[in-house]
């Protein structure tokens, strides 16, 4: 059952009163109690829709693709060329495109279960998902960047900025420190799920609270009923668009540290 | 009236801080995430790299030939120009000798012409003279017999003796010629 008709359901049951719905909506009770919820499924699915998509279209890849294979080449040449060639130079970034275009597919697919008509949770709404994905990216950057300059080297790296009295390193070499090793991982962390979080609340909103209007049997209430349903559907397509963009932004910030992280320049 | 399905919602979000991850949610996104990892680093990353890599070659390897054939154009058509001005100069010298072999074959044959013409005229000359000794012959001969007959005549005396006929005939003429 899809879970706007369940708030659909709930809602009208509820009688007079409006409930919007809550980060409760999150919490789906585990299936046939297991412990096994929904999300859960939905993940473990994404690892088969991956791998069996990527497989299939890249086991013959040949010089003349085919459909599956241009398909499949256009999300790869994406986080490759794109993402990962663009922010950390075309001589070391082979090294970690395997892990940048599976945080890439790992997240889009994710994110994309939200907006897929029954399934309509992006498991990315629960935060315990995306906390290995953000630790992982602050290993490989941190990693990198230590294998590249040493530990201290590399902190060095991280916190000094060059040409800056240093009167003012007393100040900055902290701030530095917060923002470029403590905070990003968190950052990562926040922005991939607020936006899941957020934007299905909206989705749910919108979509229960129009279901409420409709069958209130005010006129008025209807017709503004109508009007949060156009919205659902207008901020569906902006989830659309934030839920490719937050994988766009997750990969490349990654990308992005990596670069930094093993820059020879600061 | 509240149903059942909100109950469970509002008492679960009020157990749970949606920002507090779940442990199961971790584990449970590690694992997968290794996994995916691992196939596309074993499976997925490796074709499509060779993919790139032949197409590179492929299209760097049809750069190389076309450079191949393009220089040898390059050179062909330098061959053809070559040989293109060589004939040029051939048939110009051709042409030359042709206007000079021409010029003294009509030189030899005016020549020729001049020599026969020469001699068709020489020719005549001796034959018109031949003619005329041959004419000047027998008309003394007809002369001869002429004034014989009439000398015969008038004189009333044959002159059957030829012997005697022709020495008379000859002192006449040879008296008509000392008269001239």
């Amino acid at each position: 059952m899809s879970l706007t008709a369940t708030i659909a359901a709930a809602t009208i049951k509820a009688g007079d009163e409006f409930h919007a719905p809550s980060a409760g909506i999150f919490d789906l009770p585990s299936i046939a109690d297991s412990g096994i919820t929904k999300s859960m499924v939905l993940v473990t699915f994404s690892a088969v829709l991956i791998l069996g998509f990527m497989i299939a279209s890249s086991r013959k890849a040949s010089v003349v693709p085919g459909r599956l294979q241009f398909a499949g080449e256009m999300v790869y040449g994406f986080v490759r060329n794109t993402i990962a060639r663009e922010a950390i130079g075309s001589e070391k970034f082979m090294k970690f495109v395997p892990f940048l275009f599976s945080l890439f597919l790992f997240i889009i697919v994710n994110n994309y279960y939200g907006i897929i008509p029954l399934v309509q949770l992006p498991s990315f709404g629960r935060i315990g998902y995306i906390v290995p994905l953000a630790a992982l990216a602050w290993l490989v950057f941190i990693g990198a960047g230590i294998k590249k300059h040493g530990f201290f080297g590399f902190l060095k790296h991280a916190t000094v900025p060059h040409g800056v009295p240093s009167w003012i390193l007393v100040l900055l070499v902290p701030l530095e420190f917060l923002s470029n090793i403590i905070v990003r991982p968190f950052t990562l962390t926040l922005r991939l799920f607020g936006n899941m979080f957020a934007g299905h609340l909206l989705l749910a909103l919108f979509a229960g609270g129009g279901a409420f209007l409709l069958q209130d049997g005010n006129i008025v209430h209807g017709g503004v009923g109508i009007l949060a349903f156009v919205m659902g559907i207008a901020v569906s397509f902006l989830e659309l668009i934030v839920m490719f963009l937050q994988a766009y932004v997750f990969t490349l910030l990654a990308a992005m540290y990596i670069g930094e992280a093993i820059a020879d320049e600061h | 009236m509240i149903s059942n399905v909100v109950i469970a919602m509002e008492a679960a979000a009020e157990e749970h801080n949606p920002l507090m991850p779940a442990v199961p949610e971790i584990i449970l996104g590690t694992i997968v995430f290794a996994i995916i990892l691992i196939g596309i680093w074993k499976f997925v990353v490796p074709n499509f790299e060779k993919a790139y890599a032949e197409r590179t070659q492929a299209i760097e390897g049809g750069l190389a030939a076309a450079e191949t054939k393009q220089a040898e154009a390059d050179a062909k058509l330098a061959e053809l120009e070559k040989q293109l001005a060589d004939a040029r100069h051939e048939a110009a010298r051709i042409r030359e000798e042709a206007r000079e072999q021409g010029a003294a074959i009509v030189a030899e044959m005016r020549e020729q012409a001049q020599t026969e013409a020469t001699r068709i005229v020489e020719h005549g000359k001796t034959q018109i003279e031949a003619e005329r000794q041959q004419a000047v012959t027998s008309l003394r001969a007809e002369v001869g017999a002429l004034a014989t007959g009439l000398a015969g005549r008038i004189v009333g005396e044959s002159l059957e003796d030829e012997a005697r006929q022709s020495r008379v005939v000859e002192r006449f003429l040879s008296e008509l010629e000392g008269a001239k």
